[in-house]
């Protein structure tokens, strides 16, 4: 059985995966509203949104990075084109999400094309250096002499006086909102059922949509002859050469398909919040993109979504847990004792959240090179082998290895 | 004429001429082995081959068309495979996805964006990467991680890459440096097999005379970056010119 030129496996996969995102205003909200753990709760719109958005950076990224190899430091460069696409989109235009989101992937295919036209005639560390520089050479520019673009420091947002040439009507005394053909993105029902208040947004919904298609396209990729050559670039280049490949305009491609991947990403950043500025082209923000992919397992098609998932939610949640909360929860021990604990944790949440993912990330590095992935890997690898045992111990073979 | 004529090829590298009115002709169908001592300039010859250095002066024709400053891509699609002194192989892949990309360079040529058809379904392909593996074999190793193979199995599969896109000449830098007398051999009958079911030209730089003398049909003794002698293997062997480059008193 065949399913869009998947076969089985990858179909179940990809079944799973559209279920998981379907399902996440579920899965995101375990706890009961008036419970402790509440705060834990990650269902709500904004942050459903940026998992989807993010995740689709990383695939995309990972495309590069986990499939050929060259380390990028930056593509949020290419996320930040496509935020400010996606703006003019809104100003001039219309403020419906799709043509916005058109011209962001456009626009930074074509900008991916020149960084990568450039930067791919080195590799390594140089390649990385020289993505770096670009991407610092935007953001700079983006404050200064692209001001009249990018509105500097202030941001590029939404105006009263602005065009808008394909919807006059959406010129009234207040903002509009972004919308999918009259279906505004922040429109939401609320279901509150067992204690819980569930969201159901437009706006992560559009979101999941472009993701899992994201996810689909990168999937594809993987198995086709194309990703088999890009693997191959990352294991061998001058193997490739004798084999009669030309490498480079294979790296080219997997360069401006991840920077398509990053203008999308952006584009649905705009379409969700209508405004961009600067800070999203800078080299943090870059960096961010290679922590989720590698803390996820780099290569693996899973990886970089689990990595963009868990820094989006440390970075929300987790730097959320402030001492007063911790009083909260410590309130039973002995005020001494009580004190010395909230002492210990505090470097490591709240503001210190940083701190904790950098050494979730040591660890991570060190321990479990194939990221997130692998840990699941290992824990099914353990299960398995135990189900093995069982069997054995039932006077039957095992029979299936683990591959 | 040969398949492959390198005419008057010198080559400076700073004060050391490395390769001085270099003559060789390979002919067709033939194993054409090229030995010499250490610093005889057989990996610079090499080199001048693969596009990997440009010569001072001469030239290097392939079937009539010149191979000076071409690309290593390019020279594989006019028919040359290489295999190398270590062997270069896709070690982050399997044994049978190491053997399928040369198959796909073959076919769709240096480059073409197939990023939505899959690898599955590529049922011609995946035949002809089966039967390659079939004839050196290796099919039972086939989902072995190429990187954990042998000196002397990845020095099949290397083969086995340059085989499956049936070339016109096969360069072979020594193709048995390093190995274990037992893989030595496995290499040298690998090699034997080839050059009697194929038609194929081959040109050898090596310098283990056991291995040049079961293969080869024409030597050329390299000294000082100047070929000696170009001969038939039998009379190699006792030229007094040979015995004097190989036992010293240059």
């Amino acid at each position: 059985m065949t399913f869009l030129g998947l076969n089985e496996r990858d179909t179940r996969f990809l079944l799973i995966v559209v279920a998981l995102t379907m399902f996440t205003p579920f899965l995101l909200q375990p706890f009961a509203e008036n419970s402790g753990l509440a705060q834990f709760n990650a269902g709500y719109p904004d942050l459903m949104q940026r998992f989807a958005i993010y995740g689709i950076f990383a695939i995309g990224f990972n495309i590069l990075f986990g499939l050929t190899g060259y380390l990028s430091f930056g593509h949020a460069a290419f996320l930040g084109v496509g935020s400010y696409s996606a703006v003019w989109m809104f100003k001039l235009l219309s403020m419906n999400i799709i043509p916005a989101i058109i011209l962001a992937v456009i626009v930074s295919g074509l900008f991916a094309l020149l960084i990568g036209f450039i930067s791919l005639r080195r590799t390594g560390i140089y390649f990385s250096i020289l993505t770096l520089a670009f991407a610092q050479m935007s953001f700079n520019l983006a404050y200064s002499v692209l001001t009249p673009i990018t509105n500097g420091e202030t941001g590029l947002q939404l105006t009263l006086s602005d065009p808008r040439i394909l919807d006059p009507e959406s010129i009234t005394n207040s903002l509009p909102s972004t919308s999918l053909f009259g279906l505004e993105m922040n429109d939401s029902a609320q279901w509150e059922v067992f204690g819980r208040v569930f969201t159901f947004s437009v706006g992560y919904y559009v979101c999941a949509v472009i993701a899992i298609i994201a996810f689909y396209i990168s999937l594809r990729i993987f198995r086709s002859p194309f990703g088999l050559m890009l693997r191959a670039i990352k294991t061998n280049k001058t193997r490739m050469a004798y084999t009669g490949l030309n490498t480079r305009p294979y790296a080219l491609a997997a360069f401006v398909i991840s920077g398509m991947y990053a203008g999308l990403a952006g584009g649905l950043l705009a379409s969700m919040d209508p405004l961009a500025g600067a800070e999203r082209m800078q080299w943090t923000a870059s960096g961010e993109v290679v922590l989720m992919t590698i803390l996820g397992g780099a290569g693996t098609l899973m990886g970089p979504v689990l990595g963009a998932g868990f820094i989006k939610y440390f970075e929300n949640i987790f730097s959320k847990i402030n001492d007063n909360v911790l009083h909260g929860w410590f309130a039973f021990m002995p005020d001494g004792l009580e004190d010395a604990l909230i002492t210990l944790i505090h470097p490591f949440v709240g503001k210190g959240w940083h701190l904790t993912l950098g050494m979730l990330f040591m660890l991570v590095v060190i321990f479990l090179p194939g990221g997130l992935v692998e840990l699941g890997q290992r824990i099914a690898g353990l299960f398995r082998r135990r189900k093995a045992e069982d069997r054995s111990d039932d006077g039957s073979k095992a029979t299936t290895p683990a591959e | 004429m040969g398949i492959l004529e390198v005419k008057g090829v010198s080559k400076r590298f700073g004060g050391l001429k490395a390769l001085d009115d270099v003559n060789i002709t390979v002919k067709e169908n033939t194993v054409h082995a090229i030995i010499g001592p250490n610093g005889a300039g057989k990996s610079t010859f090499l080199n001048c081959l693969v596009g990997k250095l440009i010569p001072d002066t001469g030239s290097v024709m392939f079937e009539g068309q010149s191979l000076l400053g071409v690309a290593p891509h390019k020279i594989n699609q006019m028919g040359i495979s290489r295999v190398f002194q270590t062997p270069e192989i896709f070690a982050d892949l399997t044994v049978f996805e190491n053997v399928l990309i040369p198959l796909f360079a073959k076919r769709d040529g240096s480059y073409r964006m197939h990023a939505f058809e899959t690898v599955e379904n590529e049922a011609d392909i995946i035949a002809l990467a089966e039967q390659m593996l079939i004839d050196v074999n290796m099919i039972d190793k086939r989902h072995a991680h190429s990187a954990s193979l042998s000196r002397g199995d990845k020095r099949r599969l290397e083969m086995a890459m340059c085989l499956s896109q049936s070339p016109k000449l096969l360069l072979l830098d020594e193709p048995t440096a390093g190995m274990a007398r037992a893989d030595t051999n496995n290499t040298i009958d690998l090699l034997k097999e080839i050059r009697d079911k194929r038609d194929i030209t081959m040109a050898i730089i090596e310098h283990d005379m056991h291995v040049v003398f079961s293969l080869a049909e024409r030597i050329t003794v390299m000294a000082q970056g100047t070929p000696l002698v170009e001969d038939t293997p039998d009379n190699i062997k006792g030229h007094p010119k040979v015995q004097e480059a190989y036992l010293g008193g240059h």
